[in-house]
């Protein structure tokens, strides 16, 4: 219980809006920062140091920004789910805020993975769309993203709004294996199996690190976009507040 | 005379904050109320008197602060919103069902009183319109078909927001007396009210939100 | 509890019998827009039958979500919602009595007219089975997941287009099982896979909703 007593005091710690907006306010060069020379040092190693894939040629080097893409517009979804938990249960701002500032960078990332796959699918099917069972996934969830969107909008209250947004996100993650295996299984009895790269699971290892040196990159520009907007939300939100007027006061002297 | 209320306990507010739209509504607002009493909210239009009782009831989560229960916090105490009667500005009745049904609706879904549903319609005037369908009432009967409530049922907590809107003078009355029996039984009243309200004899507490 | 629950349901019916439009609009909007493909596409057998499963669920489909609307809309307009969480009963399960009843009124019917539809649309007769089979155990499911939306979005002004976005998504895996079922067993294949699908979704969607849409209500009330 004591484990659990400190875990929650650092929680309340960080969750408190001034905390999070020192610290934040720290720690955002950094990722920036680190997120930049990863990118780089992903590209470098994945456009041009990686071998030439025997099968699909220069074609497939476009997976170094798909693939990546679109682990982070799952992985965003469940942030959302997770953070949207945390604030309904124990009505945290930070978390509520946290949330539904993720909706439009998953969103992002989403329609990357969406556009990347279509790019893709040009060389190799020989058309810019494909019903493929990963993009049509990754169309649903772009789909869920815009619902998340829209009812945030429309409610006006913003805690009311975030509130129903984490039912929503809650409900949705619920529902995203079950709509991600009946696509799997209406995509092997419509099409057949289709020539997909993306999961290969004997890939190269001089062709996995710059997918992983991607992969971390991506997270990081997730993180470091994900705290401005949290920034300038809790900015926003708490313009009455003490901490935010000081704050306008140390600044402009 | 009635049997006196078995559930009550004291009610306590502390600190409580309510905003609506990042606005500040009220905040540090403590009451307490103890059985026998009779809370009248007070202040201008937006002040927050709905929103206070809406928290009360348990529909709007307050921003800040804790409302205890005889010591228990409301959230940790199911009974608590069981033994509320309230009635809103939305007066709770289907338009498409008879009078008649409607009541025994609302009693058949609490912890019903022991009054026939025949006599509460004599008393608030409304036996002629039994097998009328809501939607056809009067402003006026329509509201006191949602005051009936309080007949229904054996709630020791009854929260009124604007009860007498669009009531005439005898229905007035007779619902003055009705909380007075309720007050004399143990129970606990919060209202806001822009009509003048005959509580003599009671023991009520004044707090105006606008200040 | 339970007299609780049968009071809503025989409460909603009954309301439902006085206002037997909103019965009858869905079923009307379910009859208009599946003789639109016809007259889109042709009087093309073929390939009407070949679509037909297509046509009959994407409409009944929309036919649920259109139908879900007054599900809680005048039990917040008039209040009885707010008094309904006054009740002891929790409302996760007087919200299954709103469903239940709101399926009898609304899913039954569809289902009662469907053969009718699926002679117009020249599906064989020994598909129909299969067809209503699916329609059984998928519109139920389409009421509950619908609720969710609908208990988000009742308090807003321009809800009907959000709840669409909200909850079509949610329903494509209903869609897809049904209509693999329907192609499967066409094909002279076994459906029980699909169909066991759906049966699992709609326990899962039975077990699990009634929670989300009493949480989204008291949202919803805020």
């Amino acid at each position: 219980m004591n484990i659990f007593g400190s875990i929650k005091r650092l929680y309340h710690q960080f969750a408190s809006p001034p905390y999070f907006y020192r610290i934040s306010g720290l720690w955002l060069p950094y990722i920036m920062g680190l997120f930049v020379l990863l990118f780089a040092a992903g590209l470098y190693s994945g456009l041009i140091l990686a071998p030439i894939d025997y099968e699909q040629g220069e074609a497939y080097r476009i997976i170094y920004v798909h693939v990546p893409a679109a682990w982070m517009s799952m992985f965003i979804y469940i942030v959302m789910a997770i953070t949207g938990a945390i604030g309904l249960i124990w009505r945290l701002k930070l978390a509520e805020i946290v949330m539904i500032s993720s909706a439009p960078i998953g969103a992002s990332f989403t329609f990357l993975a969406l556009v990347t796959g279509s790019i893709w699918g040009k060389p190799m099917w020989n058309t810019w769309w494909v019903w493929d069972a990963r993009l049509t996934s990754e169309l649903l969830l772009l789909f869920l993203y815009f619902g998340v969107m829209a009812l945030y909008n429309a409610i006006e209250d913003k805690r009311t709004a975030a509130r129903a947004v984490a039912i929503l996100a809650l409900v949705g993650v619920v529902n995203i294996p079950i709509i991600h295996y009946s696509v799997e299984w209406w995509n092997t009895l419509h099409q057949g199996p289709t020539i997909t790269k993306f999961d290969k699971p004997s890939i190269h290892l001089s062709m996995l690190v710059p997918l992983l040196i991607m992969a971390v990159a991506f997270k990081l520009f997730y993180i470091g976009s994900l705290f401005m907007r949290v920034r300038t939300e809790l900015l926003a939100r708490e313009q009455k507040s003490k901490w935010v007027t000081q704050l306008l006061e140390t600044k402009s002297n | 005379m009635e049997k006196q209320y078995l559930f009550t306990a004291d009610l306590n507010v502390k600190n409580l904050a309510c905003l609506r739209n990042e606005q500040v509504l009220f905040s540090g607002l403590n009451v307490s109320l103890s059985p026998e009493n009779v809370l009248f909210l007070e202040g201008e239009n937006g002040s927050g008197k709905t929103s206070l009782l809406r928290i009360l009831c348990g529909f709007r989560l307050p921003d800040e602060g804790d409302i205890t229960w005889g010591n228990q916090s409301i959230s940790s105490v199911p009974e608590y919103s069981q033994n509320i009667s309230y009635v809103g500005h939305k007066n709770g009745i289907k338009d498409e069902l008879t009078v008649e049904e409607n009541l025994n609706l609302m009693r058949s879904m609490a912890t019903a009183s022991d009054i026939e549903t025949e006599s509460v319609l004599k008393q608030i005037g409304l036996f002629k319109q039994a097998d009328v369908l809501s939607r056809q009432l009067s402003a006026g009967q329509k509201r006191k078909l949602a005051l009936a409530r309080l007949m229904m049922t054996n709630n020791s907590f009854w929260i009124l927001d604007e009860p007498f809107t669009s009531l005439d003078k005898a229905t007035v009355v007779f619902f003055e007396s009705l909380i007075k029996q309720h007050i004399a039984r143990g129970g606990m009243l919060i209202l806001t009210s822009h009509h003048d309200i005959d509580l003599s004899g009671l023991s009520v507490h004044h707090l105006n939100l606008s200040n | 509890m339970l007299d609780a629950w049968l009071q809503i349901f025989k409460r909603d019916l009954l309301i439902a019998f006085r206002r037997r439009s909103e019965i009858i609009h869905p079923l009307i909007f379910f009859v208009m827009v599946i003789s639109l493909f016809p007259l889109a596409i042709g009087d093309d057998k073929v390939l009407l039958q070949k679509i037909a499963p297509a046509i009959i669920w994407v409409t009944a489909l929309l036919a649920t979500m259109l139908s879900l609307d007054n599900l809680f809309r005048s039990d917040f307009e008039d209040g009885s919602l707010e008094q309904m969480t006054l009740l002891k009963t929790p409302l996760s399960l007087l919200v299954t009595a709103k469903i239940t009843a709101h399926w009898f009124i609304t899913g039954l019917p569809l289902l009662l007219i469907t053969p009718l539809l699926a002679v117009l649309l020249y599906v064989p007769t020994e598909m129909i089975s299969m067809l209503l089979l699916t329609l059984l155990l998928g519109t139920p499911t389409l009421s509950l997941i619908g609720a969710v939306g609908i208990a988000l979005t009742v308090g807003l002004r321009q809800g009907g287009v959000i709840l669409s976005l909200l909850i079509l998504p949610l329903y494509i895996p209903v869609l897809i099982f049904a209509t693999l079922a329907l192609q499967n067993s066409a094909q002279g294949f076994s459906a029980e896979a699909q169909l066991a699908m759906m049966l699992a979704i709609l326990v899962l969607a039975i077990t699990l909703s009634p929670f989300a849409i009493a949480a989204a209500l008291k949202v919803s009330l805020n």
